[in-house]
């Protein structure tokens, strides 16, 4: 008894993580049916001579990266303020062309000057960030049209910081941050996204932010008498996203060894959105799964990959995109879930009461 | 079926996860009558009345109505509808930005065109012949909330409608505009309509029903005319205990309280919402402010708390000069306060019990210093313990509780904060009558183990049972203070009234 009651609010807690988690596993069942070696993960040999691993697996995890990094960010805005910020992927083109101009500032690339960099990318980032904040928090403009801002001006504004140029940067130490570093075999934006939730569940764990943010989201004004200052909350959560983007962008422009203002992680913002709703959190803000977006995020991209690999033209991808989108939004609609809800009591035996007037 | 029976519910069982919330409940509705269904938080009034509208299917049982030969099935309000069962919910559904006639018709013109003159005309005849004093032009949000309560009475039994459903329709009205609630229910009876009442307020039961219904725990207790169920008798239903006499608690007046240095003294406070006012409170005193809604009562005690941005005014606690001009300042200075308004303010509707109960306190903590799941957990059981909070378990999301339990989840929330000071705002609003004496009780025990605390109610009875001294307000003012044997239900009316010295 005690044991069913258990496992019965464990999937209760994490029934969020359904859809995503289904999306996944129907997509990797897919790719077995269709190709056994869909999945399979080698071990081959790069340029420099060091062993990296290959496959469809690591080519999903790698370059969903930029995509996981966001939604992070994206959730807590979304949890935070009720809406979303559409200018994640100008805002990442000004960070990656932040990083670039001050990696070409200095002569040759060194260590400190890439941490330097990316300092000043993240600093100039969670600026802009709290720009966005402070037109949602304070002067209370719905996220959609605060961002629109940003998302409309963003990428001028990258275009400026280096002069109009896209320029190159060559160096062993952004390449290891692109793609590998030397002696480790996993691509090293999976290991910055690791990095990345290590670091918000320390900030999960040391600090009050999550509940505070579904606080704030699910009701502001008992926030406030209970002495949360929703507006700081608020913008907090958009800092913290523009220092998401700022990690994105540095990704991004590691793994071409150049920024090109108008295309890096161009429409990511509506993936980053769309992780976040797939994760089964709510758009319209409050309480929250992080590894909802994170597990959106990848099925996203599992399914990108899915269809380069069925040779789809990229011209049609989109198209078939949309189908799939469209089914795991109706399975994730409320709706659905009721009637599944239903299935699942029917299923479990017939209820005590009203079976003997069936029977009669 | 009786000549003048026009519902009948038989058997009508409800689960949810975790609970049973009607087990076999019987329920008949007659022709001309007006019949109160009364029971505790969580006894399920509410879920019986959402069987009924078709909100929730029921498991098992069958409903039954004048008119038609088999039971029938309602499954969503739109059908209860068609059968000529109406409701007219405790928080008014209407849009306020539209005129009084268009909410009694919108979505229900025939054909497809808006005759608006004859709307006009038709609504106006309603209105008048219901004796509701609101024009049809008018716009729904001028009026005032007794009004409008009749307004969504009106567009309700305009259709053709044998059962009226009013669901806690008085608890934030005043005196007056109950009196004209009734005269309006007492019109449709008159007419044939069947009213099913739900209420807190036991005089009002009396006041205006014919018959009751009482549930406890999701069963039914039973069936009783009002003139033979006395007062005494029905609250024991209800609570499915004899009840220790209400009138037991009372007050330990301490006279020597109010000599002694205050707590807290405020001296022409103000914030955006309250005129200047003064004010002070002993350690270990309970006192209250009353006037009529509107009269400023709560505005005054947010502005103690810094729930509204504080204008002006010189604070002391212990002797020593604060300054609250936020609630986080309040609550740092051990001052605790539970808002009028449970769902706007109160409760995070989606967070669990644990979460908000700990919510307070873990704010206080501050954000570096988050409470362990470990301490979480033993602190929420305490006090779901201590106060007896009925859930399925801390995990629960607080919006499932009924409203009583949601309240004491709030009021925990404080109490774990210790703090020093503590304002109630109607606490016992829209809960039933076993948890408003607990709650009652629980006030005088605070106050005896040294708490201060401020008491709101809108029932001067339950005010004159806890407090040692009332602040009255009138029009946003304070007009009298009585202590002592001036606090009488008499005295306390005729200061609120004024001209009474």
């Amino acid at each position: 008894m005690n044991n069913k009651n258990a496992s019965a609010r464990f999937f209760a807690n994490n029934s969020q993580l359904l859809v995503p988690l289904i999306a996944i596993l129907l997509l990797v069942i897919f790719n077995l049916f269709r190709d056994p070696g869909f999945f399979s993960v080698g071990v081959a040999t790069n340029n420099n001579g060091d062993p990296v691993l290959q496959g469809n697996l690591i080519a999903i995890l790698n370059g969903a990266s930029e995509l996981v990094i966001l939604s992070m960010g994206m959730t807590l805005v979304t949890a935070a303020s009720g809406g979303q910020d559409i200018s994640v992927g100008a805002l990442a083109a000004i960070a990656g062309s932040v990083f670039v101009k001050v990696l070409k500032s200095g002569g040759a690339v060194s260590p400190m000057l890439v941490i330097g960099a990316f300092v000043m990318c993240c600093l100039v980032a969670m600026a802009f960030g709290a720009f966005n904040g402070m037109l949602v928090a304070t002067f209370r403009i719905q996220p959609m049209i605060a961002t629109l801002i940003l998302f409309t001006c963003g990428r001028s504004i990258a275009y400026w910081i280096n002069g109009g140029a896209t320029p190159t940067v060559s160096s062993p130490i952004i390449s290891a941050i692109g793609s590998f570093i030397p002696g480790i075999p996993v691509p090293t934006p999976i290991l910055i996204v690791i990095l990345m939730a290590i670091l918000f569940g320390l900030l999960f764990r040391f600090t009050t932010l999550n509940l505070y943010i579904q606080t704030v989201g699910i009701n502001q004004s008992a926030a406030r008498l209970n002495g949360i200052h929703s507006a700081g909350i608020k913008l907090l959560s958009f800092i913290l996203l523009g220092a998401c983007c700022a990690v994105a962008g540095m990704i991004g422009v590691s793994r071409l060894g150049l920024i090109n203002h108008e295309t890096l992680l161009i429409n990511i913002e509506m993936d980053a959105i769309l992780a976040v709703a797939i994760g089964g959190n709510s758009l319209g803000g409050g309480k929250f799964r992080m590894l909802g977006s994170v597990l959106g995020a990848y099925a996203i991209q599992a399914l990108t990959i899915t269809l380069y690999a069925m040779k789809v033209p990229s011209t049609d991808i989109k198209a078939y995109k949309a189908i799939v989108i469209i089914l795991l939004v109706v399975m994730g609609s409320p709706v659905v879930k009721e009637a599944l809800g239903r299935f699942w009591k029917k299923l479990r035996g017939p209820r005590p009461a009203g079976a003997g007037k069936e029977a009669a | 079926m009786e000549d003048d029976i026009i519902l009948t519910m038989r058997g009508i069982c409800k689960s949810f996860p975790g609970v049973k919330a009607l087990n076999q409940v019987d329920f008949t509705l007659r022709r001309g009558k007006i019949h109160a269904l009364m029971g505790e938080n969580g006894a399920g009034k509410s879920t019986l009345i959402k069987v009924l509208t078709g909100v929730y299917p029921m498991d098992a049982g069958e409903i039954r109505i004048d008119g038609v030969e088999d039971a029938i099935v309602i499954r969503s309000p739109q059908e209860a509808q068609s059968y000529g069962i109406s409701t007219v919910y405790q928080e008014i559904t209407l849009c306020p930005n539209l005129t009084v006639a268009e909410n009694m018709y919108i979505g229900r013109d025939p054909g497809r065109t808006v005759n608006w003159k004859e709307r006009e005309k038709r609504a106006l005849e309603l209105l008048e012949s219901l004796g509701i004093p609101a024009r049809p032009r008018q716009q729904l949000g001028s009026c005032s909330l007794a009004v409008q309560q009749m307004v969504a009475i009106a567009r309700a039994v305009d259709t053709e409608c044998k059962v009226l459903i009013l669901d806690e329709p008085t608890s934030s009205l005043d005196d007056k505009e109950v009196a004209m609630l009734f005269r309006l229910m007492r019109e449709l009876r008159d007419r044939g309509v069947g009213i099913l009442f739900v209420t807190h307020f036991l005089e009002q039961v009396y006041e205006v029903s014919d018959q009751i219904t009482v549930l406890r725990n999701g069963e039914l207790v039973g069936e009783y005319e009002v003139d033979k169920l006395p007062q005494v008798e029905l609250v024991a239903k209800m609570i499915g205990k004899d009840l220790e006499n209400l009138s037991v608690i009372r007050r330990a007046s301490s006279p020597d309280a109010q000599r002694q240095q205050p707590l807290y003294e405020a001296e022409e406070l103000s914030s955006t919402e309250s005129r200047p006012f003064d004010f002070h409170i002993a350690k270990g005193e309970v006192n209250g402010f009353t006037g009529l809604l509107g009269s400023g009562r709560s505005e005054s005690v947010r502005a103690i708390f810094g729930a509204d941005p504080v204008t002006g005014g010189r604070v002391k606690m212990d002797g020593k000069k604060v300054k609250i001009g936020k609630p986080l300042d309040a609550m740092k200075n051990g001052i605790g306060y539970l808002p009028e308004d449970r769902k706007r303010d109160g409760i995070i509707a989606d967070l669990s019990v644990r979460d908000n109960i700990l919510l307070a306190l873990q704010v206080i903590s501050g954000m570096n210093h988050p409470i362990s799941r470990a301490r979480a957990e033993a602190f929420a059981d305490e006090y779901v313990k201590a106060l007896d909070i009925k859930t399925a378990s801390l995990e629960t999301p607080i919006k499932s509780l009924s409203g009583g339990n949601q309240q004491k989840v709030i009021l925990a929330r404080w109490l774990l904060t210790h703090p020093r000071y503590l304002i109630l705002d109607e606490p016992t609003r829209g809960i039933d009558v076993g948890t408003k004496t607990e709650i009652q009780r629980l006030v005088l025990k605070l106050a005896e183990e040294g708490m201060s605390i401020t008491f709101i109610s809108s029932e001067i009875e339950e005010m004159l049972r806890t407090c040692s001294r009332l602040i009255v307000m009138r029009d946003r003012n304070i007009v009298g203070e009585l202590t002592g044997e001036e606090l009488t239900q008499e005295r306390v009316m005729s200061t609120i009234a004024g001209g009474g010295n």
